[in-house]
């Protein structure tokens, strides 16, 4: 089983999300500043969509900055998006951008803090998914 | 002597001192984040081509009309409350010049979304019409019901409550009304009403994401007792509004048969004002189904089945087209 590497915000919804799983998990620094973390083993991505009306910056800087290193891209299998319906097609449209930048599929979204369903929902699909794909 | 001595020292009091913002010294970089969405959100109705919908207004029968302009009313007279008197209040508490800063554009939008209403009524319906929605809005016992339970919690003395009454207004209270323009356009009417009311959207929903951020950052300081007497005022006050919402729902919507489509909605959101506040969802996924049609009115790909994990979903396509590029990065 792999692990999760997730962003969160001051705001912590997304942080709450990934405690709620209690699955193992590495959290990226709030700050872009911060040098992020190199990871040695696969991982699923969990992380908030910021969008414009356009959609630019939609993904955390910490996040781009996690993913340049060719080392921790490697180990990326998936990715979980949070997002607001409220924002149309932006929602969830960080999921979409690093899906198809790193090729991994996008394996879920949700929206805000998510739901008890839908940490339900991710827990069994992240067993599923290591069992199955690894 | 004693007498001047004590006003000269009222004079030199520091904490009289008035201070300038300065945008290059930031304590909470929220602050700044959300000032940076809300001004590249900017927009103005004169941007919507509103009259484009003219001959689809037509095709709308008597009561449809009247139901609409009515709809549309209501949330003028929350856009209302929320610019002059919410967003104000608000100000008064903030704990940073940013965050005052923040709320005078949020107050601002506020005012430029109830005209905007006033935009729509000019371009689409008759004068008449749109008086006599006025008059039943200062009549309707729900409508002033709901603003009147709102307006308290602003005149009360608990910041806290205030930003509570501020997140339940724009995450939750605005969505009976929102329903509407989001069902025409699913039903390809007023596809350019529905277009402004999209933007409403997404303004609103920053501005409850930062005033729930704010009242979250300012309870994680306080003792366990007061934390969950303010959880309990929040849950009480939103069954508070929900079951009077639920009867200005029945009341608009009943003769259109949608009363009930409209509650899902009314759940969803409640639950999404919840979630702004840092607390769980209160109703049950079942009373949150709503309506394919409305979602996807809402977001265009949000009823796309994107739970790889079941297996049920389409599947993903790798590689496809970026909409969004950014120069950070590397690959």
């Amino acid at each position: 089983m792999g692990t999760i590497v997730y962003y969160s915000s001051s705001s912590e919804n997304t942080h709450r999300f990934v405690k709620k799983l209690g699955l193992a998990s590495v959290r990226l620094p709030v700050d872009a500043g911060s040098e992020p973390p190199v990871v040695d083993e696969p991982f699923v991505l969990v992380l908030p969509t910021y969008s414009g009306s356009d959609g630019k910056g939609a993904v955390p800087k910490p996040v781009i900055k996690f993913l340049n290193n060719p080392a921790n891209r490697g180990f990326i299998r998936g990715v979980i998006a949070a997002g607001n319906t409220n924002f149309g097609a932006a929602y969830g449209e960080a999921g979409n951008i690093v899906s198809a930048k790193c090729a991994v599929p996008l394996l879920y979204r949700f929206e805000m803090l998510g739901t008890e369903e839908d940490v339900t929902n991710v827990k069994q699909g992240l067993e599923r998914f290591w069992t199955r794909s690894h | 002597m004693t007498k001047g001595k004590t006003v000269m020292n009222v004079h030199v009091k520091p904490l009289s001192r008035v201070r300038a913002i300065n945008w290059n010294r930031i304590q909470d970089d929220k602050d700044l984040e959300v000032w940076n969405r809300l001004t590249s959100n900017f927009w103005l109705p004169e941007k919507v081509p509103l009259s484009n919908d003219i001959p689809s207004w037509a095709t709308l029968k008597p009561e449809e009309q009247k139901l609409t302009i009515r709809v549309f009313t209501g949330l003028t007279l929350l856009d209302t409350i929320q610019n002059g008197v919410g967003a104000v209040r608000l100000m008064n508490d903030a704990q940073t010049p940013h965050e005052e800063a923040v709320l005078s554009n949020i107050s601002f939008m506020e005012a430029v979304h109830a005209r905007s209403y006033s935009s729509i009524f000019s371009t689409l319906c008759l004068t008449p019409d749109v008086d006599d929605a006025y008059r039943w809005s200062e009549e309707n016992e729900f409508l002033q019901h709901k603003a009147r339970l709102i307006m308290e919690q602003y005149d009360g003395a608990d910041p806290l409550k205030k930003k509570v009454a501020s997140v339940f207004l724009e995450s939750f209270l605005f969505y009976s009304g929102f329903y509407l323009p989001m069902y025409w356009s699913s039903r390809a009417k007023l596809t350019n009403t529905a277009d402004l009311i999209r933007l409403i959207i997404k303004d609103e929903s920053v501005h409850g994401y930062y005033v729930g951020y704010k009242f979250q950052r300012e309870i994680e300081r306080l003792s366990e007792e007061r934390k969950q007497e303010i959880k309990d005022f929040a849950f009480d006050f939103l069954l508070e509004l929900y079951d009077n919402e639920a009867r200005y729902t029945e009341d608009l919507y009943d003769s259109v048969g949608l009363a009930e489509d409209v509650k899902m909605f009314l759940h969803y959101n409640a639950n999404k004002a919840l979630m702004n506040l840092g607390y769980e969802a209160l109703f049950p996924p079942e009373a949150c189904k709503v309506n394919a049609a409305i979602l996807s009115a809402l977001s265009p790909n949000a009823d796309e089945n994107h739970d790889f994990f079941s297996g049920s979903g389409s599947s993903y396509v790798i590689g496809k087209a970026i909409a969004t590029e950014d120069e950070d990065w590397d690959f």
